[in-house]
């Protein structure tokens, strides 16, 4: 590591730190100016105004804001996330499972769509010019035109309602007992529910790493390596992917973060199309009955992954490409 | 000496001096930067098919009221009295009923008016902020530069759909809080991207000499360096009319639009909780693929942009 890539990384960590404090001080207004007063959901009807002063310094909620605000800072920091009203039970033991359950249906989707997305593009980018590119162009940019809630109910058309294929929704058959964590995830059952809502994903998030991935390569083709390669004799698909697509990758690392943020919010329409147990749909649920402890809680876990993959394509883009300036 | 009527009101408004309130020299510039820009769209074959999309939708938004063949709510009935609940395409009914007997296509027309209003009213909040932020920030540098690109790197760390819910639920859903929420968060892209663009145009020599000759700063910012990045402010309004159309009918689909009008999110939302999408497609398909055609539309205007900014795609 040079020193200059140290001082930028240095830097970053700095940047990172200032952006996430205005994350969390932006979580802590935004949940105290929801509608009527922040104890209401807490406080029963029929209390005394003893009663009800009791539960509030319970709760800490009659301390000054900059109290509070600290307060709300050691209770992050802790993980320790409130009570749910709704469940009765802590948040952090609901959110902790519906966590999991998003990451293991929108990681894959994510992986897969990138996996997929460069590679058609690469193949766009090198029959540049040819019908194929344009029908290629257009049928990425119609799915990125669909909405994953459009894009899933057209799935549910067509393969469970009509041809009677894979189940409509939920994470596994009716009935079925888990009690260990590898026995939720690691069973065929999970994949088959799985299918449907990770298609769903795939098409919609491919296709800005496509177009993104097909802008990059007719830069790169016209490079003079890639004429000496073709002079060389390589046969074509050599130099498609080991030449021409691994210079022109570089660009696709800096959406990375954007789109994990945009698969992030996803969750919340393809977990409810496909009635998933995931945060996402809680997250819809949570606000819609007033349960701010939960909303806030996952909202914090999103925003917390977005920022730090934003961080890591930085670095992650400055390391593989030595010639940036770390500006 | 051309005729036409722009020109004729063109010399009625200005001054041929160019010490006027409005110049007619800045007019016919600015007049052709985006008669250029409208050029290189209709000259691709893909451009121009999203315009004609983009118009036929915009047509359909101005007259829906005249063009729905019912009223969207009315409650339809067959000859022996019944309620006509989800029952397919019929000559009365071109695209069937819905399951409390309303006519589908009445829907559909009248649901054109949201996704048009929100999508170009966000757009615009959403380009009006990021090129100003982008100007400035690129134009003043250092400590300014710093501070702005902290805001937007906060708003890319903002998951989008939840922050629009959680937004939109405590202000209340309605029509004009999704608009502002919207735009309030879709500006991050066209300030980062404009933002690297205007730091290009800094470098180059007019605005070196408009320095020399003693224009002010919001003179070379919004004169001289804003039309050089037209194309690319263009280019972000294209993608932000795009994502605020998807993003009202996702809002529309989880419950969180607004209720007291039309929109195909909506109309989503109340085909999937009432079992409709198991069979009534005529109820389904049409509000989907207008959704569908309507970002197409804007996408493929987008693409022929790009010819123009000639810059790899940012997402």
């Amino acid at each position: 590591m040079s020193q200059g890539m140290q001082k930028y990384v240095a830097r970053r960590i700095g940047q990172l730190l200032v952006t996430y404090f205005v994350f969390l001080t932006l979580l802590f207004v935004i949940f105290r100016i929801a509608p009527g007063d922040p104890t209401t959901m807490y406080l029963l009807d029929g209390m005394t105004p003893e009663q009800r002063q009791e539960v509030l310094e319970d709760l800490g909620l009659n301390e000054p804001m900059h109290i509070q605000y600290v307060e709300f800072l050691r209770q992050l920091v802790a993980l320790d996330m409130g009570h749910s009203y709704r469940y009765g039970s802590p948040v952090y033991d609901i959110v902790a499972v519906r966590f999991w359950n998003t990451i293991l249906l929108m990681g894959p989707a994510f992986f897969i769509s990138y996996t997929i997305g460069v590679a058609v593009g690469a193949f766009m980018g090198w029959v540049r010019g040819t019908a194929k590119e344009q029908a290629g162009v257009v049928l990425t940019l119609v799915a990125r035109s669909s909405p994953e809630f459009w894009i899933g109910i057209v799935l549910l058309m067509v393969f469970p309602f009509g041809l009677g294929w894979f189940p409509s929704g939920g994470m596994r058959a009716p009935g079925t007992e888990v009690s260990v964590f590898y026995q939720r995830y690691f069973a065929v059952d999970f994949l088959y529910h799985m299918f449907l809502p990770l298609l769903t994903g795939v098409i919609f998030y491919m296709a800005t790493p496509a177009l993104l991935m097909r802008s990059s390569m007719i830069q790169v083709l016209d490079e003079d390596f890639i004429e000496i390669k073709k002079a060389e004799g390589l046969p074509e698909h050599i130099i498609l992917y080991k030449h021409a697509a691994r210079n022109s990758i570089l660009p696709i690392t800096t959406v990375i973060a954007l789109v994990v943020g945009i698969s992030l919010g996803g969750s919340l329409v393809i977990e409810t199309v496909f009635s998933w147990p995931g945060m996402g749909r809680e997250m819809v649920d949570s606000v819609q009955f007033n349960d701010y402890a939960i909303a806030q809680a996952i909202f914090f876990l999103m925003g917390s992954v977005v920022i730090f993959m934003n961080f890591v394509a930085d670095l992650t883009y400055v390391y593989l490409d030595p010639r940036v300036k770390y500006e | 000496m051309s005729t036409s009527i722009a020109d004729r009101v063109l010399d009625r408004i200005t001054t041929d001096s160019g010490t006027g309130v409005l110049s007619r020299r800045r007019l016919e510039r600015y007049k052709n930067d985006v008669l250029s820009v409208g050029n290189v769209v209709l000259g691709d074959r893909l451009g121009k098919i999203g315009v004609v999309i983009l118009l036929f939708f915009v047509f359909m938004a101005l007259f829906a009221p005249f063009l729905a063949p019912y009223e969207p709510a009315a409650v339809h009935r067959g000859d022996d009295g019944q309620v006509l609940r989800t029952t397919a395409p019929t000559a009365d009914h071109p695209l069937g009923t819905t399951n409390y007997g309303e006519d589908v296509l009445s829907q559909v027309i009248m649901s054109t008016q949201v996704s048009i209003m929100v999508g170009l009213l966000a757009a615009l909040i959403a380009v009006f902020i990021g090129s100003n932020v982008a100007l400035v920030s690129a134009y003043y540098g250092g400590k300014v530069d710093d501070i702005l690109m902290r805001i937007v790197d906060v708003a890319y760390g903002l998951p989008f759909l939840p922050f629009v819910i959680v937004l939109v639920f405590i202000f209340g859903t309605n029509i004009q809080n999704i608009i502002i929420v919207i735009g309030l968060i879709l500006w991050r892209d066209s300030a980062r991207v404009i933002r690297s663009e205007v730091l290009s145009q800094k470098q180059r020599p007019y605005v070196e000499s408009a320095k020399a000759v003693g224009a002010s700063d919001v003179r070379i910012m919004y004169r001289h360096i804003f039309p050089n990045v037209l194309p690319l402010v263009g280019l972000y309004m294209a993608f932000a009319v795009a994502y605020a159309v998807i993003y009202e009918a996702s809002l529309a689909f989880l419950g969180f639009g607004d209720p007291t009008l039309w929109s195909w999110g909506q109309m989503l939302f109340q085909a999937y909780h009432s079992g409709g999408i198991r069979f009534a497609w005529w109820w389904v398909l049409p509000a989907g693929i207008c959704i569908m055609l309507l970002v197409a539309s804007v996408f493929f205007i987008g693409r022929s942009l790009e010819e123009i900014t000639n810059r790899e795609l940012r997402h």
